[in-house]
């Protein structure tokens, strides 16, 4: 009973939870829905497969965006990122006579990733050191973004035929989706490096007093710019691998709102926007539901004009299951038995 | 400071200057339909597009921006990034800025009213391209230049009765929409509907939007393809989510134009390009280059002419052997 109510209490639960019973509802519309198989090119094939690639970039950009907000922060320009990062890499590819060697590709992409660690300084240079709010500073770059890739790809859709290309969002390695592979990577190596050394520990110190830590010695602005930059180069390669898998470059629609995704899948793995301590597990518990959500609407066949507030209903499901005031009501209601008077307590609880 | 007031001065004459030249043409200001008889070379056309959203969307663009330029009208151009909000905003700036006419092609049918209002208020007569919108007073435009959707959706249906006339059992159809609530995914569906209902054996087991884009159409079909047991026809409202379709059956390990068949709207490039190799097995198409006949309404009404208040553009459709003969002449 005990472990029960510990289970209850992880802030893990109700996301998990959520994940569960979304996957049980796709199984109850479509019975082999967990099922994977090799197709004939050796590939993993099924619907869970589809949910671990199309939900890569999200992972991608929500693992950079979970440090942003454990210092307090918030990086609104991710989307506008993804949508630089893939016009830059189409243009060099197009522009280029040889778009099917591997060298264009190559180039195409570290370029992309520097012009992002440049975007991403500069976000960081006005948090840190002009001391602008996350939310405006990113602001800035989130409407003038789209713009820059308007102006790299003139306002076109840019279609690329490149098979390295297309590797990167659509490709296979050893059965499993490159793109899948990437966001694994990109996710243990930030634990690692955040979790196995202090650098997490100190992210956290800023987030939850920015002047008591630098009065104990922990350099802000390098951390700050640290997570900016690390965030802007996560979304330029969430950027790649969007715009190769739909390959072609599209300004308007690449990684548009993919910015609340994130945040979202951050929010629902249990970590504050008041920063702090952060969980990369719990981001990417929130990331699987968030594209399990995704797959559900065209699985069951949910219809078009109610895919939104299908979507609404389960995020704010998990969001007040999660929130402090209403489980603790919950267990009141829970250890006090079944007193009427108890459940109308509760019951004003959730309502204030 | 003394500088910013010269400036600020400069400006002002400047301003007084236009005003000047403005009142010094011969029409009478305000008369209906704008200043009819204007040299075409002072007329100014306020445009604002849908976005880019797609390579139809992006020859549209091109067709009218060059169409403008070679009649030497001067072309105020916004791309709204597909929201109505935007739209909404550059249809009100155009007004103030006092252009001649304006044309736009509305992202959604519904909520125009109030800012055609305006336009109408302000003498600026408004040409509706493409897409049509739904407002029961039609005097908020002058006309409607656009393919007929309804049409394209007969057309596509049309072809799927024949591909299936002599199927003895039901026929498994997907369809990918286009953005909930615009016109075209509307009228495609109907048009669609209306067809084939007349064979009881062709169904549309599953309908989802995929936001006219590719990786829309690419994601909905991959899970389609899982959820239902058999798919025979997929009828995708355009080409970019027809490419994306293609993608996802291929990755299935099917053959798309054969296992799956694929009919779509648009006929863009690289639609017509999947048609000739097989992939796409009918395009009908929904022809974006209606700037000469955009131009045509325009100086119409600039004499002082009528003109209808619907205007279709000429479009046909594609099998696989017409595409490959119509291909290395396409303009786009």
């Amino acid at each position: 009973m005990n472990l029960v109510y510990k289970a209850l209490g992880h802030r893990l639960f109700w996301p998990l939870a959520m994940l569960v019973v979304l996957l049980a509802v796709n199984v109850i519309a479509v019975p082999g829905f967990l099922s994977i198989t090799v197709n004939s090119e050796g590939h993993l094939f099924g619907s869970l497969i589809d949910i671990v690639r199309n939900g890569a970039p999200t992972l991608i950009i929500a693992v950079g965006m979970t440090l942003v907000i454990a210092t307090r922060g918030i990086d609104l320009s991710v989307g506008s990122m993804c949508a630089i990062a893939g016009a830059l890499a189409c243009s060099i590819i197009l522009a280029s006579p040889t778009p099917n060697d591997v060298g264009t590709v190559t180039v195409a992409v570290l370029l992309s990733l520097a012009l992002a660690l440049v975007l991403g300084v500069w976000n960081g240079f006005l948090v840190a050191v002009l001391g602008i709010q996350p939310i405006i500073a990113t602001l800035i770059l989130m409407t003038a973004g789209r713009g820059i890739a308007m102006l790299i790809t003139e306002g076109q859709i840019l279609t690329v035929n490149s098979a390295p290309f297309k590797f990167i969002g659509s490709g296979f390695l050893a059965g499993i989706p490159v793109a899948t592979i990437v966001a694994a990577v990109v996710l243990a190596l930030v634990a690692l490096l955040t979790r196995r050394t202090a650098l997490g520990m100190l992210i956290e110190s800023v987030g939850i007093n920015p002047e008591a830590s630098r009065q104990a010695g922990v350099r802000a602005r390098g951390l700050l710019f640290t997570v900016y930059a690390l965030s802007a180069v996560l979304a330029a390669v969430a950027g790649l691998i969007l715009t190769s898998n739909q390959t072609a470059a599209d300004s308007n629609n690449t990684g548009w709102l993919i910015e609340l995704d994130a945040i979202l899948a951050v929010v629902l793995g249990g970590t504050s926007l008041n920063g702090g301590r952060y969980s990369l597990t719990g981001t990417l518990v929130g990331a699987l539901v968030i594209q399990t959500l995704i797959t559900t609407v065209y699985t069951v066949g949910i219809p078009p004009i109610a895919t939104m507030v299908f979507k609404a209903a389960v995020v704010v499901a998990v969001t007040l299951l999660q929130s402090s005031r209403v489980s603790s009501a919950l267990a009141r209601r829970r250890s006090r038995g079944r007193r009427a008077e108890t459940v109308g307590s509760a019951a004003e609880a959730v309502a204030r | 400071m003394k500088k910013t007031l010269g400036l600020f001065a400069a400006g002002a004459v400047a301003l007084a200057m236009t005003a000047c030249s403005g009142g010094a043409t011969p029409a009478e200001p305000g008369a209906a339909g704008g200043a009819p008889n204007k040299p075409l070379d002072q007329l100014v056309v306020g445009f604002a597009q849908v976005g880019a959203e797609s390579g139809w969307r992006t020859a549209n663009t091109k067709d009218i921006q060059e169409s403008f330029k070679t009649a030497g009208i001067q072309l105020k151009f916004s791309d709204a990034q597909q929201k109505q909000e935007n739209q909404i905003s550059a249809i009100r700036s155009y007004i103030q800025q006092g252009v001649d006419y304006i044309a736009f092609s509305p992202v959604v049918q519904t909520g125009w009213d109030a800012v055609l209002q305006e336009a109408k208020t302000a003498n600026i007569p408004v040409i509706l391209t493409d897409r049509a919108v739904d407002s029961k007073d039609t005097s908020l435009y002058v006309t409607f230049l656009g393919s007929d959707f309804v049409a394209e959706g007969k057309k596509a249906g049309e072809w799927v009765t024949n591909e299936y006339k002599d199927a003895k059992e039901q026929v498994s159809i997907v369809q990918l929409e286009g953005t909930t609530g615009s016109a075209p995914a509307i009228d495609r569906a109907t048009g669609f509907a209306d067809v084939i209902k007349a064979n009881p054996n062709l169904k549309v087991v599953a309908s989802q939007t995929g936001d006219f884009t590719r990786a829309g159409g690419k994601q909905v079909m991959e899970a389609m393809l899982k959820s239902q047991p058999k798919i025979d026809l997929v009828y995708a409202h355009n080409d970019d989510m027809g490419l994306g379709a293609i993608e996802a059956i291929e990755a299935a390990g099917k053959v798309p134009g054969k296992d799956i068949k694929i009919v779509t709207v648009d006929a863009v490039h690289d639609g017509m390009v999947a048609l000739t190799e097989g992939k796409i097995n009918f395009i009908v198409e929904c022809s974006p280059l209606l700037g000469a006949q955009l131009i045509d309404v325009i100086k119409k009404l600039n004499a002082g002419e009528k003109v209808e208040a619907r205007i279709v553009t000429n479009e046909g459709t594609f099998t696989q052997e017409q595409a490959k003969e119509a291909l290395p002449n396409r303009k786009y």
